[in-house]
């Protein structure tokens, strides 16, 4: 079981990796929220695994999981919400005033490969 | 008064001239003064304690474990620099009432001023070097205000970043010097520290901290080879001139050198490095100031060369010339500001200060020449005015010291600088107010008003007094002198008086006399041979320095740091691995200590369909539509994942912020184009492929390794487990933490998210403020557009569904401290019911019936949370302190109310505002104009004619 937890947070992990170093601003928040799902696992799962021994109190039950990964990791979900909309907006207004939602200040990419959706850079981009 | 009133009551008092100057300059000048003058009475009423032998103190532990109190004490020593800097800071505001243009903003200048003078108060009185360093670098933030106060010159811009730069790093020096100093003694307190004068001269640390301190007085006190940034903040306005850069700023460094004298000097270090560069200092700079033809540009390099003949004495570590030394920064500080104010007269009333385009004022300005000449003369060392007795003691002094391996080394210099001393102070009086009378003033010059040379006149008082009758200050200066060296050698039973006899001294100042006279004379040739020789000017050699450091700087910066978000992100990921590497390669590993739990069919499945998705999302990620599907199978599975490793409360958040954030991506995709071009090169992929498999396989590892072993230490869980019930009265232990434990904590957190929310209204709102709304409006549509935007289905449905959704909330929300759910994850849940209504129905429709701000409910949340946890304090408890009880109303069964519910109902509300707040501003952006809210409750009413024009007002 340990494996799958690893080895899913692994692949989460690459996946966001792969995609935060796209050059558009939409791959690059797709990866962001990836990354943050393997995190907030990653946090979670510091309090090792348990199966069916949720940290709500009842009479006669011994063990329980461990709660504070759980309250620390609930609030990182929430708060990664308001992260993810504040770098949403942020590139929605590049995109909107400049036509650009390249992450790049510099022109770094292959003048070759222009697409054809490819919106110009707006002229002080840089 | 208690000193920290004093040290306040300048900071407090300047927030009052920028309040002032809106009922005129006459009311900002007089709250000013009469700040300055409290504080200044402040002190005085201690003096008779102080000069009795009585030592005040106050002192507040402020940060215990760094060792940094707010302790202060006023001694003989800090009471004469208290009142130089209140004294002459009374003087300096009246005079800069009438100095200041109406141009100028006084409001702005008085608090810089206020600010300065705290900051200096704070330097004299504080007891803790750590204070210390504050008001010490309060200082060169100040000044550098006030030097640049005229925005408008490229002068005094230079000069003033000049000025901070060398003070600036000569503070950071003093920081090192002064840490290591407490480091040595085991004590930030300066009382302590001058206790321990043996174990700090035997430390081997006691020279770099000398060295230390040492460049921080002689950057503050301008000495050689730091003395060139004084002239140029000359750019400042005057009354800063003679305040900051003749009484009191640039005395600081000599404080620090006096304060710390009972510690520090009696060594050879000392001895060679503060007087050495204090002879040279004096020497050097009374050359330079005779051929000065500006006249603050003569009186800075004086100042400079004043500053060099008190650090002088300082540095032989005799109690004679700490005497000397005192006697004369008192001297000094009052001849100075006079002439200082004098030059700022002239330049006021002649509008020139260059010597050359000067002369003859003495019939246009007589009170201002009598001021000036009797301030001039006590600088040259005449008899019968105050520099000439603490100049002999220098003189006196000099002829006994022994330095560069020679006995007639100092003396000559000495007699050199006091001659050219001499004759700059003669230059002063003759070429600005002797001569003929010219006619090509740029302006008429004539005696300014009362309150212009009223101060420099009460300057001129104690220059008399104490010249003719020295004994009167006798008792003072010595009583300071003791302040400063302490027990660290004997009194001198030195007096202070005018005839000593036929000593060395005497014909060492009638040599600088008579020298200074004849170099007057001769002055024209002198001058054409020293303009004609090439000198190292200081301010290109700066100016290249700083050149090249910002070069340097840009180089690596722009190296680094190219506006590559990719490459940022690149090094930042292959940098934690290659640490992780090194840790795993170094580090050892005790193997695995916990067995590994069973796979189970299910988890297998799930973890087939996460990785699946997330593979499938790598591949397809340039359809952005897909991309989000994915994104959201991957998070349903997490959820999943939570709930099956026994944390339903996860699960239950893990979902909702799900739902809230696709429908937030979604928002956003509506304006972003739909496809991501194919734009990196196939080296380019494999490059990120490399380092994204790199850290994916590090991640497992590590990941993998932590669940198989114990915890390193024992964990503090337990303890939550076992006071869930007991202390926070609830079952669910996770929602007990996040209201009670660590209550706090939560509480900033909601915090945040509501400021998160704030900053996206704003962009939101700053962006429809710009040409982007036009654009907005102007934007035409890419695809075809549904027939019908409100489907009735949804319609109907989320409307029904509303009140169950707001009812499930609610149920989430009360069983929260004993089962999952909670505050949180209700929020998101009410939040989802109310989005579903925007969505189905449209903006303005849901808009219309919204009839709290969401900022409000942001607010209110915060505001709820925070008064639960201030009602903790009614009952004598810290904040955020719960209480729960059982109560039993008849008809219902017994039921627990605890004050964490309250706090909860914060969390729940701001949860709502802020996802509300933020998903509203971004559908604003999508609002065209035109869009009204519809007519109808619905867009298709079957009982409804439609081309029927009345309006029945329903849903209105």
């Amino acid at each position: 079981m340990e494996l799958l937890v690893a080895s899913a947070v692994g692949v989460m992990t690459a996946a966001g990796i792969y995609l935060v170093l796209r050059l558009r601003t939409f791959p690059v928040i797709i990866g962001v929220s990836l990354l943050t799902y393997a995190v907030n696992v990653f946090l979670f799962a510091s309090g090792r695994l348990a199966m069916d021994m949720p940290p709500i109190l009842r009479d006669g039950v011994e063990n329980y999981t461990d709660p504070l990964p759980q309250a620390l990791v609930l609030t990182a979900i929430v708060i990664s919400f308001g992260m993810t909309a504040v770098v949403v907006i942020i590139a929605l207004g590049s995109w909107l005033a400049c036509d650009d939602d390249f992450v790049e200040a510099v022109e770094q990419h292959d003048p070759r490969t222009k697409s054809a959706d490819r919106a110009p850079r707006g002229q002080d981009a840089a | 008064m208690s000193l920290f009133l004093i040290v306040a009551l300048p900071f407090l008092g300047a927030l009052l001239p920028g309040l002032m100057i809106q009922a005129g300059r006459q009311a900002c000048f007089m709250a000013t003064f009469l700040v300055t003058l409290l504080t200044a009475v402040g002190v005085a009423v201690h003096a008779p304690a102080v000069l009795s032998g009585e030592v005040i103190t106050a002192q507040a532990e402020w940060l215990p474990g760094l060792g940094m109190n707010a302790n202060f004490f006023l001694d003989p020593l800090g009471l004469m620099f208290a009142g130089l800097i209140l004294g002459i800071g009374l003087l300096i505001i009246a005079y800069a009432r009438k100095y200041l243009s109406r141009d100028d903003n006084m409001g702005e200048f008085f608090t810089y001023l206020l600010l300065f003078q705290g900051a200096m108060v704070g330097i004299v009185l504080c007891d803790n070097i750590l204070m210390l360093l504050i008001f010490w670098e309060l200082t060169s933030l100040s000044s550098f205000l006030l030097i640049g106060f005229w925005k408008h010159l490229p002068a005094g811009r230079q000069g003033a970043r000049m000025a901070l730069t060398v003070t600036g790093m000569g503070g950071l020096a003093l920081i090192g010097g002064m840490l290591i100093l407490g480091n040595i003694v085991g004590s930030y307190d300066l009382t302590v520290i001058l206790e321990n004068r043996e174990a700090i001269q035997a430390d081997p640390m006691y020279l770099p901290a000398l060295i230390l301190i040492l460049l921080g007085c002689f950057t503050k006190s301008a000495q050689f080879p730091f003395h060139f940034w004084l002239p140029h903040a000359m750019a400042a306005p005057t009354p800063v001139s003679a305040y900051l850069h003749s009484a009191t700023m640039v005395k600081a460094g000599l404080f620090i050198l006096a304060r710390m004298w009972p510690v520090l000097s009696g060594t050879d270090a000392w001895f060679w490095l503060v007087s050495g560069a204090g002879i040279i200092t004096m020497a050097l700079a009374a050359i330079i100031a005779l051929f000065k033809d500006d006249l603050k540009a003569l009186l800075a390099f004086s100042t400079v060369s004043q500053l060099g003949l008190i650090t002088f004495l300082l540095g032989t570590g005799t109690g004679y010339a700490a005497m000397a030394a005192v006697f004369h920064i008192l001297n000094h500080a009052s001849f100075k500001a006079a002439l200082f104010m004098t030059a700022g007269i002239v330049d006021h009333e002649a509008h020139t200060r260059d010597i050359p385009r000067l002369g003859g004022l003495r019939k246009l300005m007589p009170i201002t020449f009598a001021i000036g000449t009797l301030a001039a003369l006590s600088m040259a060392g005449i008899p019968f005015f105050n520099g000439f007795l603490s100049k002999e003691m220098f003189l006196e002094e000099a002829a006994h010291t022994k330095l560069f391996g020679s006995y007639y080394a100092v003396p000559v210099i000495a007699t050199v600088g006091a001659l050219f001393s001499a004759a700059y102070s003669f230059r002063f009086i003759v070429h600005t107010f002797l001569g003929p009378v010219r006619d090509d003033y740029p302006a008429k010059p004539h005696d300014p008003p009362t309150g212009m040379w009223l101060p420099p006149a009460i300057l001129i008082v104690p220059v008399l007094l104490i010249g003719i009758l020295p004994f009167l200050a006798e008792p003072f200066v010595k009583t300071v002198t003791y302040a400063v060296i302490g027990d660290a050698v004997e009194m001198p039973d030195a007096h202070l008086k005018l005839w000593h006899g036929l000593t060395p001294a005497l014909y060492m100042s009638i040599i600088a006399v008579v020298g200074g006279l004849i170099l007057l004379a001769l002055y024209s040739p002198l001058a054409r041979g020293w303009n004609a020789v090439p000198r190292p000017e200081a301010k290109p050699m700066f100016d290249a320095v700083i050149a090249a450091a910002v070069a340097l700087a840009g180089r690596i910066t722009h190296g680094l740091h190219n506006g590559s978000f990719t490459r940022y992100a690149a090094i930042m990921i292959v940098t934690i691995i290659a640490l992780g590497a090194h840790a795993w390669m170094t580090g050892a590993f005790a193997g695995y200590t916990r067995a590994a739990l069973d796979m189970t069919a299910n988890a297998v499945a799930g973890w087939g369909m996460l990785v699946a998705a997330t593979i499938t999302l790598v591949i397809v990620h340039r359809n952005r539509l897909a991309a989000l599907i994915l994104m959201g199978i991957v998070g349903l599975m997490v959820s999943v994942g939570f709930n099956f490793f026994s944390a339903p409360d996860l699960a239950l958040t893990q979902i909702s912020v799900e739902v809230v954030t696709i429908i937030l991506l979604l928002l956003a995709l509506n304006f972003l184009p739909n496809r991501t071009p194919r734009e990196t090169s196939g080296l380019r992929k494999t490059r990120d492929a490399v380092i994204a498999l790199a850290g994916g396989g590090a991640v497992t590892a590590l990941i993998y390794s932590m669940l198989r072993t114990d915890f390193a230490a024992e964990s503090i869980s337990q303890y939550h487990l076992d006071n869930s019930y007991k202390g926070g009265g609830g079952d669910n232990v996770v929602n007990v933490i996040l209201v009670d434990f660590r209550g706090f904590d939560t509480f900033g957190e909601i915090i945040v998210l509501g400021i998160a929310a704030l900053v996206i209204y704003a962009l939101t709102e700053a962006l429809l403020s710009s040409s982007v709304r036009a654009r907005l409006l102007n934007r035409g549509y890419e695809e075809r557009r549904a027939g019908d935007a409100h489907p009735v289905m949804m319609v109907v449905l989320t409307r029904v569904l509303l009140p169950i959704a707001l009812m499930v909330g609610f149920y989430i929300f009360l069983r929260g401290h004993n089962e999952p759910g909670g505050g949180f994850i209700a929020g998101l849940v009410v939040a989802i019911a109310v989005v579903m209504q925007y969505m189905a129905s449209g903006f303005a429709w849901a808009a219309k019936r919204q009839r709290y701000p969401y900022h409000g409910i942001i607010g209110a949340g915060v505001l709820i949370a925070g008064l639960t946890g201030i009602g903790a304090w009614f009952f004598g408890q810290p904040f955020l302190t719960s209480a729960f009880g059982y109560f039993r109303i008849p008809p219902m069964n017994e039921f627990e109310l605890a004050t964490a519910m309250g706090f909860d109902l914060g969390v729940f509300l701001a949860v709502v505002g802020a996802v509300m707040l933020s998903l509203e501003s971004f559908s604003r952006l999508g609002r065209r104009s035109g869009e009204d809210a519809p007519e109808h409750a619905m867009d298709i009413d079957p009982s409804r004619d439609d081309d029927d024009d009345k309006t029945d007002g329903k849903g209105h």
